[in-house]
């Protein structure tokens, strides 16, 4: 087979960065492959986050001394590595959220505070619980309508049908760039020219695509991109959630506090520019510190390697697990990142996810937070193997190995 | 046998296994041979909500005993609960409510009754202490009535 970026990739040097994968799990080299959960750290950004620590610490924003203002420049420098990792035109458009599922909350808490009776929403049926939850909650408060694009068999999103929800009704579309459940790389350039066609403002929910290659908010074309660090190298706790300035600014403070105000009366209290009109409250410097390096570390890498090795690790492993028999994949969409959901016939994810464990696989099993989605595909959960730039062949090797040995067992 | 004597037979029984793989095929074994529940009672009233698998419990008082019939739709929950019911099955209810489990952890496989697991089994396990508070109870009052 075709073996071109695993040749160049550095990946034993990768894999040494990271102190977790050089442990073992129930007496066996973990086989980490529940990334797309959370991934784990490389020492750079372990590093990042001490050394703020020891040498950085200080309230940010707020003193006159020297150590403040390091702080500050440090917390903002991480800012602007971040706007540069989406590609986002300023970095005043780039604010600090705990994750994807807080970034949510704040759009449709704000910006759907615009939102009426009658007005219709937009969300596909592989959405995340965190973009579905929020819009559910914000049509009980305001009287709009949540519509659901359908999935098709094979894990893509129908577009026909979305075309077809769309109208002058639709005021808002959120959709997930890449699935968690199935791997599914979404067509989120079409998904946004078309909303706006019909004059709907777009959410992306990059969770899954930031940590595994070039994301371009410009390129996509949509008004808002939220995702998490922890599941891109980075601490949990942080995230980020971008959009375009005029919205923004257009749009109520989420949170009331300190920072996020200009002047504070009892008559009346105007509030900060963005970002900082979102930002209330003592930010999360050490977390924005450490994304930062997490963002550094894989630009580093070179995000195209990464996304060119992954999609040939993804290919190898579907190759090999298609070969158990019985073995069905869950998502075969031609554009996939880095998820491997399957099923065994006549066996029960919670079964094969023990056994699977036992043997030192780490993988995950159940809903994957998408009840609507396996409701679906009319299917209790799977069992996801999910991948990261610091797997190997070797670990797809044994996932195959445990996975056959579990499904004789299960025979 | 008593509760203890029948956990003290079952970490007796897992000694011998030394291999996690070992352990796990008895379990399997005994998830296959786990008398099924009656048809009838698999249902919603009988339903266990796991997050990851279902569990069906039926409790039927006999005496001052509590029997008990169960199923999961995983086998390795069903292999872990057949554990269960042989350890609580056919015993006085106020036992069944007093008791100490502590088999599960000896033997090693204390993580599915964790939390996080949301298998079923430790709402299981709740619920049929449960069916032996109120059996104990019943029988008291009617003992003192
Ligand atoms: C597609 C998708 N959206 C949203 C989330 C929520 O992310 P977080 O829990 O970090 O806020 C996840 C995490 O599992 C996800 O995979």
């Amino acid at each position: 087979m075709q073996n071109t970026a695993a040749k160049t990739f550095p990946i034993e040097r990768i894999r040494a960065d990271f102190p977790l994968l050089q442990t073992e799990m129930n007496g066996k080299p973990l086989v980490f492959l529940d990334s797309a959960a959370s991934s784990q750290k490389p020492q750079q950004v372990l590093d990042a986050i001490e050394q703020y620590y020891e040498n950085d610490n200080a309230n940010v924003h707020r003193g006159v001394y020297a150590l403040s203002q390091r702080a500050t420049d440090a917390f903002e420098a991480a800012r602007k590595t971040m706007a540069a990792y989406i590609n986002a035109p300023d970095e005043h458009e780039v604010i600090w959220v705990r994750g994807c599922t807080e970034g949510i909350n704040l759009i449709a808490s704000t910006y759907g505070q615009r939102f009426k009776t009658g007005d219709e929403i937009i969300v596909s049926h592989m959405e995340h619980h965190s973009n579905i939850v929020p819009w559910q909650m914000l049509c009980e408060r305001s009287g709009a309508i949540l519509k659901v694009i359908p999935v098709l068999d094979n894990g893509e999103l129908d577009m026909v049908a979305y075309k077809e929800l769309l109208n002058e009704r639709t005021v808002f579309v959120s959709v997930v760039h890449v699935s968690n459940a199935l791997g599914t790389v979404n067509p989120v350039v079409d998904i946004c020219n078309m909303a706006h066609e019909v004059g709907a403002v777009v959410l992306i929910d990059g969770a899954q695509a930031t940590p595994h290659g070039k994301v371009d908010v410009q390129a996509i074309g949509c008004d808002f991109y939220t995702f998490s660090g922890h599941k891109m190298c980075g601490p949990t706790g942080q995230g980020i959630l971008w959009g375009k300035r005029e919205l923004l600014e257009s749009m109520p403070p989420y949170h009331g506090g300190g920072e996020m105000i200009d002047k504070v009366s009892f008559e009346g209290t105007t509030y900060n520019v963005i970002p900082f009109k979102f930002e209330a409250g003592t930010p999360n410097m050490a977390g924005a510190i450490g994304l930062a390096s997490a963002a550094d570390y894989m630009t580093s890498l070179d995000l195209d390697a990464i996304e060119q090795y992954e999609a040939e690790l993804l290919a190898y492993a579907t190759g090999e697990m298609t070969k158990i028999e019985g073995l069905k994949v869950i998502g075969t969409a031609p554009e996939k990142h880095s998820v491997l959901s399957f099923l065994v016939e006549g066996m029960h994810p919670y079964d094969l996810g023990t056994l699977l464990d036992k043997q030192g696989v780490a993988v995950r099993t159940g809903h994957h937070c998408c009840q609507p989605l396996m409701e679906r595909f009319g299917i209790p959960g799977t069992v996801r193997a999910s991948f990261a730039f610091y797997n190997t062949r070797e670990d797809v090797d044994r996932l195959v190995a445990a996975t056959t040995r579990a499904v004789k067992m299960l025979s | 046998m008593t509760i203890a004597e029948r956990q003290a037979e079952i970490i007796d029984e897992f000694e011998m296994f030394d291999d996690w793989m070992d352990k796990y095929e008895h379990i399997i074994e005994l998830g296959k041979d786990l008398p099924l529940i009656d048809a009838a009672y698999k249902d919603e009233d009988h339903k266990i909500r796991g997050c990851q698998s279902q569990v069906w419990l039926h409790a039927a008082p006999e005496g001052d005993k509590l029997r008990f019939t169960a199923d999961s739709d995983a086998i390795i929950t069903k292999g872990l609960i057949s554990l269960m019911v042989r350890v609580l099955d056919d015993q006085p209810a106020a036992e069944i409510a007093n008791t100490e489990l502590s088999f599960i952890e000896k033997i090693g496989l204390h993580e599915h009754l964790s939390p996080t697991r949301s298998n079923g089994l430790r709402s299981m396990v709740k619920q049929m202490k449960l069916y032996g508070i109120a059996q104990a109870a019943q029988q008291n009052a009617q003992a003192n009535g």
